[in-house]
């Protein structure tokens, strides 16, 4: 992040236009399968959806993507790097917020992304800058020195997605970023995503059941359900499919109305 | 480098952060040592062959030793559970760094609580060091026979997944390591097959070496000590490793 609260790019990333390729990608669990021989590709710089009920398999292929889960059968590739091969290097490549809080409440705010910066190997020179810069994008800076497990939910939010940028990520994956957030939280977040991919080309890779803000911001999307791809396109391109007005109703249209387990 | 110590840090800051971890983990072995030192003491020294304070002392910094290092693990589990790991197990760092990160974390906090268990016990009960310069030494052996703990608590909690079974796991290992390792009276009278089993303790040889380096009384069996937990070491360095390498959340 520069001074204005903003993500800088390095200089040395390799360019290429697909940075994630998924092909027939199978996770099975003691014969129950989760995700089933899907296959998608994410251009850089776009913002991606990845939709489904609960239980659809989202959870499962993100934990792939970020290389913390081994896929049955299928190759992946992020940023050029296989996640199985080059595990090492796809890690070095993305940001990752996961759906559960994942920061250590007895530190603090600042004692969290100081460790993050560690794990990522930021410039040690660097890095009170950049955490400074960050708390201060989010309102947080003040409060760097209180224990995290004082905060608030949408504060520890703000907080988790500016530590999975903090080593100036290609790709920020983001699982369910707003649940259970407020709406204000939520107003913030959104933007927040927006500018970071809009104005620094980080690609956005997300999941949300908040399918009205996902309209919003996403420009493609992949409905998942049962482990299997149903629909995938951009948003406008799902809605015509499905002759609908939006992308709940399409979404509804596509994975049926039963509630799920 | 910097990973390690960084997760060294973190360990030792959750540490000094709980008031009931601090006081739990000094209240124990100091009742073990008041409790054993006054009760037993006079009916050792009877005897005439054993000045039990002297004997105690290194037996009860051991159990500080060990309790601490194994239980050490529960950190993982704490953060298996309520998400940091995963910070951890997605960030482009060796995990063997983590673990040994973790690990001396927990050696360290345990030497600390084996340090406060020596002071009071110097005090209270009278204990002499063999000398003072043997004090360093006295560290580094505290930290070998942790460091061997702490990798094994570090390698049976990435192995469990349970919250609550994690605690009845080590209190099944950890109780028969400390009463069968010559900790709070001698083993050298147990009957054969007892032996043979303090014999396959590691806890023996940490008691032993540090109570050998603690009272100034070596001897080259000592070496036989350092060497089997120097080797523990490095079988769970290896072990460890493998298992962090592959932990899926």
């Amino acid at each position: 992040m520069n001074s204005q609260g903003n993500v800088s790019r390095p200089d040395n990333r390799p360019e290429n236009d697909k940075v994630i390729e998924v092909s027939h990608l199978t996770k099975d669990f003691n014969g129950i399968t989760a995700v089933d021989n899907i296959s998608f590709t994410v251009q850089e710089g776009d913002i991606f959806a990845f939709l489904g009920p609960n239980g659809a398999g989202k959870s499962t292929a993100i934990k792939i993507l970020t290389t913390i889960l081994r896929p049955t059968a299928g190759k992946i590739v992020v940023n050029g790097c296989d996640v199985i091969k080059d595990e090492h290097r796809v890690r070095e490549s993305i940001g990752v917020v996961f759906q559960e809080h994942t920061l250590d409440t007895e530190l603090t705010a600042y004692e969290n992304l100081y460790y993050h910066c560690v794990l990522y190997k930021v410039p040690r020179k660097e890095r009170k800058d950049r955490i400074e810069t960050m708390l201060n994008h989010i309102g947080l800076w003040e409060r760097r020195n209180h224990l995290v497990k004082t905060f608030s939910g949408g504060m520890k939010r703000r907080v988790e997605i500016v530590r999975g940028l903090l080593h100036y990520p290609r790709i920020l994956i983001l699982d369910e970023p707003t649940s259970g957030l407020d709406a204000q939280t939520r107003f913030f977040l959104w933007n927040h995503i927006e500018e970071v991919n809009s104005e620094y080309k980080v690609t956005i890779f997300l999941t949300s059941h908040n399918l009205e803000e996902i309209e919003k911001v996403s420009r493609h999307t992949a409905i998942i359900d049962k482990g299997r791809i149903l629909s995938i396109g951009s948003n406008q391109e799902i809605m015509e499919k499905t002759r609908t007005g939006s992308l709940e109703k399409a979404f509804l249209e596509i994975t049926g109305y039963s509630i799920r387990n | 480098m910097e990973v390690i110590y960084t997760m060294l840090i973190r360990q030792v800051k959750l540490f000094y952060r709980s008031r009931p971890r601090i006081m739990g983990s000094i209240a124990q072995p100091t009742l073990f040592l008041l409790a054993l030192g006054l009760g037993f003491g006079p009916v050792f020294e009877q005897t005439g062959e054993l000045d039990y304070i002297q004997y105690l002392t290194p037996g009860i910094i051991g159990m500080s030793l060990l309790f601490g290092s194994m239980m050490n693990g529960m950190s993982l589990i704490w953060d298996k559970k309520f998400g940091f790991l995963k910070e951890t197990l997605v960030a482009p760092a060796p995990r063997t760094g983590l673990l040994v990160g973790r690990s001396l974390g927990g050696s360290t906090t345990s030497i600390l609580q084996g340090l406060i268990v020596f002071t009071l016990s110097t005090i209270l009960m009278g204990y002499r060091l063999g000398h003072v310069v043997v004090v360093p030494l006295v560290i580094v052996v505290m930290l070998t026979i942790s460091l061997v703990f702490s990798l094994l608590g570090n390698i049976i909690a990435a192995k469990v997944d349970d919250f609550e079974a994690f605690p009845t796991v080590m209190n099944f290992l950890i109780l028969p390591m400390f009463f069968l390792s010559g900790a709070i009276f001698p083993i050298s009278n147990l009957p054969p097959v007892v032996i043979t089993v303090t014999r396959l303790n590691p806890m023996t040889y940490g008691v032993n070496l540090l109570r050998g380096t603690m009272n100034l009384d070596l001897s080259l069996f000592n070496l036989v000590d350092a060497g089997v937990l120097l080797f523990l070491i490095a079988i769970f360095l290896v072990a460890g490793s493998s298992v962090f390498n592959k932990i899926e959340t």
